[in-house]
């Protein structure tokens, strides 16, 4: 597979990376760890004029404690989340739906950055990051903001990045204690998810003091299924609780129909996974 | 053979061809480079139905590094049509078949220039710089709807869709009764309707094509199952004349029947070369092969079969409808023919009736795939079988062994007209019966059901049989089939005392240097190691018909062996010269030559190197050992087997898990234990596919949607159970190696176990079928309504992931 010719520059820093996205115009592409961009290239689905590589850019990479917030660089990879004690502890969510991305070939050359501002609903991981209250920092030739993920994610493959932005790092809150779960359906184990929920809870004497609950798929973009958080919390940890809370999950969803699934089934699979989520999380 | 030497037939060896093949230090026929080597790469339709009315390559052709490119206009008094051989009734109707679309396009990816270029990156970009007018025509994707009056026409001057009516009646060939008096008569009558989804080969290594024009010979390179065939059938269509043409097949990453074919690129590529005179490559990429090569399967299964209360079958009557595609390609329309004979499988009906009609639609033509008509038709009867079990209320292994041909019973003479000469279906199942735990696992499915428990456990039968060894030419002459059976194969005894084989067949994965070396190592009591096998290329090996329909072993390795026999015959004369004995005296056992009773000896290798040096041989003797055969059998093989799957269906999302999976398979003797294993393990994972994830769907405009990996689902190991694998052997009668092949057996058998496992999960809660793939959204929706094909083919509204894809990758 022969993609269409392009320039190629890989800048060593942010800020030239920056530049060199600002200087190619709006034909240009970021890639970082190439597992969705290449195919497209290949296939000629996509034919950018120039593409900017992040790998060699050090500073995006690598997971660092902040207070009470884990600073996860946009180049690490899926692997390196994986295996990391400071995601495990703290971000289990995280590490648990990184686990069901794709296969370990990807998993060693994906990035978090990258698969996130691919922002393709049926990616694994936004839904977690969303319902872990992440946020983005962004840099552009403007310099750096930071938007939190409610609002990075725009659209089918569309994020709130301006043309000229890439994703230096995803901060996420300490989640530490939290009871985690993510629930992957997908027809083969390569897979992207027809549906995924993504859930965590922090239980307190035995009521839930805390929920939050990501959809994979179930819409353009990632979903907190709020009516669901909202029947967990002060509720005791039980099944009951869990299976009258799910019945919530499809409420407000207008999910894509495609050859693995019509509306009315991707709605009762957020519901029945969103319970068993729950359940797993909970370990009720 | 000695007493003292182990056999080499029947050990476990590893394969010899391997550590090159996996480690890639190989010919593959991408990897061939000649010098001024230039490069193709096809335009090809995006819409499945148009008249072309322009196309302009005027800017294509003075892109960087194009050397020039061609429509099919340039080529139209040189292409000819591409071959079908298998002209199934004396009516067939073919339209003409150009390898570039001259004026009209009848499927979305049918080749319409071809670019030709210094390197494969600048044939690619050109590419985007032909431009093609098309006046688009009614599309025709649905058979039914196809033959209904009035319908739109893929090929007008046809007059029709429909291509051939091909019937097999038992009452009138005299080998069974009327069915229709069956049907009338019958005490329980099942009807159903199934569909074989169009399935796509997925070879490993994409098709490859390498010409070079620069010799005495035009020399084709191709990834092909078939280089005699191929050879020939250029030769007929180009008008090269056949002896001016040298086809080789190199390594060969898989096939699967996806490369039983003469191909638009294969024929465009020779052409190409003849008119520049510079040798040219052509390489798809996995995107051109899943829209572009053939594809499989594709038929509608209407379905009758006649019972008594007690379960004993009386009539079956099929009438098919089979997807042609656009296109008769080389044995299109044969490939539903040879289930025929199948759809009776091991049962005893006394009556049978089979009626295909053959289509066209604006699809990629549909030819072999592994099974090739087979599965199809094991398919609808052990689907059928369970349907009677059910409906009379017995035990689906209770229904088919009332019914099936018992082990004294055999040479049995079907309702078919074939000759089954062997086989033992009590033994295979009642081993797979023990190793599978079957009376456990029908207790724990009760238990389940009770309980009312969110995963119910289904258990699938498929007792099969297959004919084998494609075939004995005077049946395939019967059957229209325009070439024969038989295989050839040539023993040369080097000086030193090793061994050349060269076959007919030709090997792409199939591990036939291995298990043919074995064979001659037997044979002729020499090493394993002195013993290479020579295929794949018409100059090496001259004559053969090639790999395909399970033959190698059943046809092209008893060619091995009766060449073999005649070496030693001339060797035991020569070896009676030098023993200054008679013929009658001597005894050949472990590579030597001896006198009988004494210890006066001469090995084999001893006498190759006497007949090389030719100094003493018998009088009038010519001084060679060699040998060659042509073996064409007395009739198929039938490999049997009993598979038995457990299958786990989550009733809340419909999702299939395969629990256990176990499979005893008689295939007769066996040469490799370890080939054998593979050739299951992969043929199971390809029927498990069809029943549970692969299916080939076109949207309403005839566009192929599942055109990667990402829609069109392979499963990989994480996606199977560990399968238990067992034997029986019963040898086959019409071989002198006892064998009956084994490559298709996995696939044949595997498809109607899962969907019968699938479906006895969840018949309790009223569900009786579910199309294939059993997907999940359509077991779930069986379970919630009956409906058994959710989903359908053909959504294509943006869901996430590859098939969706936009412009925000990184």
């Amino acid at each position: 597979m022969i993609p269409a010719p392009f320039d190629y520059v890989a800048p060593t820093t942010v800020d030239d990376a920056v530049r060199a996205l600002a200087d190619a115009g709006e034909d240009a592409k970021v890639i970082a760890g190439g597992q969705s961009l290449l195919p497209v290239l290949r296939m000629r689905l996509a034919a950018p004029t120039k593409l900017i590589d992040l790998g060699r850019v050090a500073e995006l990479r690598g997971i660092r404690e902040e207070g009470g917030h884990v600073v996860i660089g946009a180049m690490t990879t899926h692997y390196e989340i994986q295996r990391d004690p400071v995601v495990d502890t703290h971000l289990r969510l995280l590490r648990l739906a990184t686990d069901t991305v794709a296969d370990p070939q990807v998993r060693h050359r994906g990035t978090l950055g990258g698969a996130l501002a691919h922002a393709d609903p049926a990616g694994d991981l936004a839904a977690p990051v969303l319902a872990m209250d992440a946020e983005f920092v962004l840099c552009g030739m403007d310099g750096r903001r930071t938007v939190p993920a409610a609002e990075f994610f725009v659209d089918y493959f569309t994020t709130a990045l301006r043309p000229d932005e890439i994703v230096v790092e995803v901060r996420l809150p300490k989640l530490t204690g939290w009871h985690a779960h993510y629930e992957k359906f997908n027809r083969v184990a390569q897979a992207w998810s027809i549906v995924g929920v993504a859930a965590c809870l922090r239980v307190d004497g035995g009521v839930i003091a805390e929920a939050r609950v990501g959809l994979t798929n179930m819409g353009s973009v990632p979903l907190r299924a709020t009516e669901v958080e909202a029947a967990l919390v002060g509720h005791p940890a039980t099944a009951a609780t869990v299976r009258a809370a799910a019945a919530h999950a499809a409420e407000g969803t207008s999910p894509a129909a495609d050859g693995n699934a019509d509306r009315e089934y991707r709605q009762h699979l957020a519901r029945v996974l969103t319970d068993r989520a729950l359940t797993a999380a909970a370990g009720v | 053979m000695t007493a003292t030497a182990e056999p080499e037939v029947g050990k476990a060896r590893l394969r010899k061809e391997d550590a090159r093949l996996i480690t890639g230090r190989t010919r593959w026929t991408d990897n061939i480079t000649l010098p001024g080597l230039l490069h193709l790469a096809f335009l090809r339709s995006p819409v499945a139905h148009a008249r072309i009315t322009a196309i302009d390559v005027s800017a294509a052709r003075s892109m960087p590094g194009v050397i020039a490119v061609f429509t099919g206009r340039d080529l139209a008094d040189e292409q000819g049509s591409l071959p079908c051989a298998w002209p199934i009734t004396e009516d067939m109707k073919a339209p003409n078949a150009p390898s570039l679309a001259v004026d009209e396009v009848n499927f979305a990816g049918e080749a319409v220039a071809v670019v030709v270029a210094r390197g494969p990156y600048e044939a690619a970009d050109a590419l985007s710089a032909i431009d093609v007018d098309y006046e688009e025509l009614p599309v025709v994707l649905d058979m039914a709807a196809a033959l209904a009056d009035g319908a739109d026409l893929v090929h007008p001057e046809l007059g029709t869709n429909k291509s051939a009516l091909w019937v097999f009646d038992s009452a009138q060939a005299g080998t069974g009764g009327d069915v229709d008096l069956a049907i009338a008569e019958a005490e329980v009558l099942i009807e159903r309707t199934y569909r074989q989804q169009r399935l796509i080969p997925a070879f490993m290594e994409p098709r490859s094509v390498v010409v070079d024009p620069t010799g005495e010979q035009y020399t084709m390179w191709s990834a092909t199952q078939i280089p005699h065939i191929l050879r020939l059938m250029v030769a007929l269509t180009t008008g090269i004349p056949e002896h001016k043409v040298r086809v080789i097949a190199p390594d060969v990453g898989g096939g699967f029947g996806g490369k039983l074919q003469v191909t638009p690129e294969e024929v465009v590529s020779l052409l190409v070369a003849r008119r520049l005179g510079k040798p040219v490559k052509w390489t798809e990429t996995r995107s051109e092969s899943l829209l572009s090569a053939h594809h499989g399967r594709d038929q509608v299964q209407k379905l009758t079969l006649a019972a008594r209360r007690d379960g004993t079958v009386t009539g079956l009557k099929v009438e098919l409808l089979a997807d042609m595609g656009a296109y008769l390609r080389l044995v299109t329309p044969g490939v539903p023919i040879l289930g025929a004979f199948m759809f009776n499988a091991i049962y005893k009906f006394p009556a049978y009736h089979f009626a295909c009609t053959t289509v066209f639609t604006n699809k990629t033509p549909t030819d072999a795939y592994r099974g090739a008509g087979r599965p199809e038709a094991t398919y609808a009867i052990e689907r059928l079988m369970d349907e009677l079990a059910a409906e009379v209320g017995m035990d689906p292994l209770a229904v088919r062994e009332l019914n099936w041909i018992k082990h004294e019973e055999f040479p049995f003479t079907t309702v078919a007209g074939l000759e089954y000469d062997s086989g033992d279906y009590e033994a295979a199942t009642a081993k797979a019966k023990e190793l599978f735990d079957y009376d456990g696992l029908r207790a724990e499915q009760a238990e389940r059901r009770a309980r009312g428990d969110v995963v119910q456990l289904g258990i699938g039968i498929s007792t099969f049989t297959e004919m084998c060894g494609l075939a004995p030419s005077r049946v395939l002459g019967a059957l229209s089939y325009a070439a024969g059976g038989w295989e050839h194969a040539a023993v040369r005894m080097l000086p030193s005392g090793k061994v050349e084989v060269v076959t007919g067949s030709s090997a792409h994965g199939q591990g036939h240097e291995t298990a043919w070396s074995q064979i001659v190592a037997d044979q002729l009591g020499v090493p394993f190691e002195d013993v290479e096998i020579l295929h794949g290329d018409t100059q090496t090996s001259p004559r053969g018909l090639d790999t395909y329909g399970s033959r190698s072993l059943t046809v092209g390795a008893i060619a091995v062996v009766k060449a073999a026999e005649k070496v030693v015959a001339k060797a035991r004369r020569i070896a009676a010269h030098l023993l200054e004995c008679a013929e009658d005296d001597v005894e050949f056992s472990a590579g030597a030559f001896s006198v009988r009773g004494t210890d006066k000896l001469v090995a084999m290798s001893d006498i190759a190197f006497a007949v090389f040096s030719a100094h003493d041989l018998p009088e009038g003797m010519e001084p060679s050992l060699d040998a060659e055969a042509t073996f064409d059998p007395e009739n198929f093989s039938f490999p049997h087997g009993t598979h038995l799957c457990a299958a786990e269906v989550d009733t809340e999302t419909g999702a299939v898990r395969l629990r256990k999976y176990v499979c005893v398979d008689d295939i007769g003797k066996v040469v490799n234990p370890l080939i054998v294993e593979g050739q299951v393990h992969g043929g199971l994972a390809q029927g498990i596919a069809q029943a549970l994830y692969e299916e080939a769907v076109h949207d309403e405009a005839g566009t192929l949607v599942t055109g990667t990996f990402a829609d069109y689902l392979l499963p990989s190991a994480a996606d199977l159970p560990a399968f238990v694998t067992d034997r029986t052997e019963t040898p086959s009668s019409t071989n002198p190696l006892g064998v009956k092949g084994v490559g298709e057996a996995g696939t044949i058998a595997s498809t109607p176990a899962v969907v019968n496992a699938v479906v006895d999960a969840v018949r309790h809660l009223g569900v009786n079928d579910i199309a294939m793939p059993c997907t999940p959204m359509r077991v779930w929706t069986a379970i919630q309504t009956g409906r058994p094909d959710a989903g359908g083919p053909g959504s294509t509204e943006a869901g996430g992931g590859l098939g969706s894809l936009s412009g925000g990758a990184q």
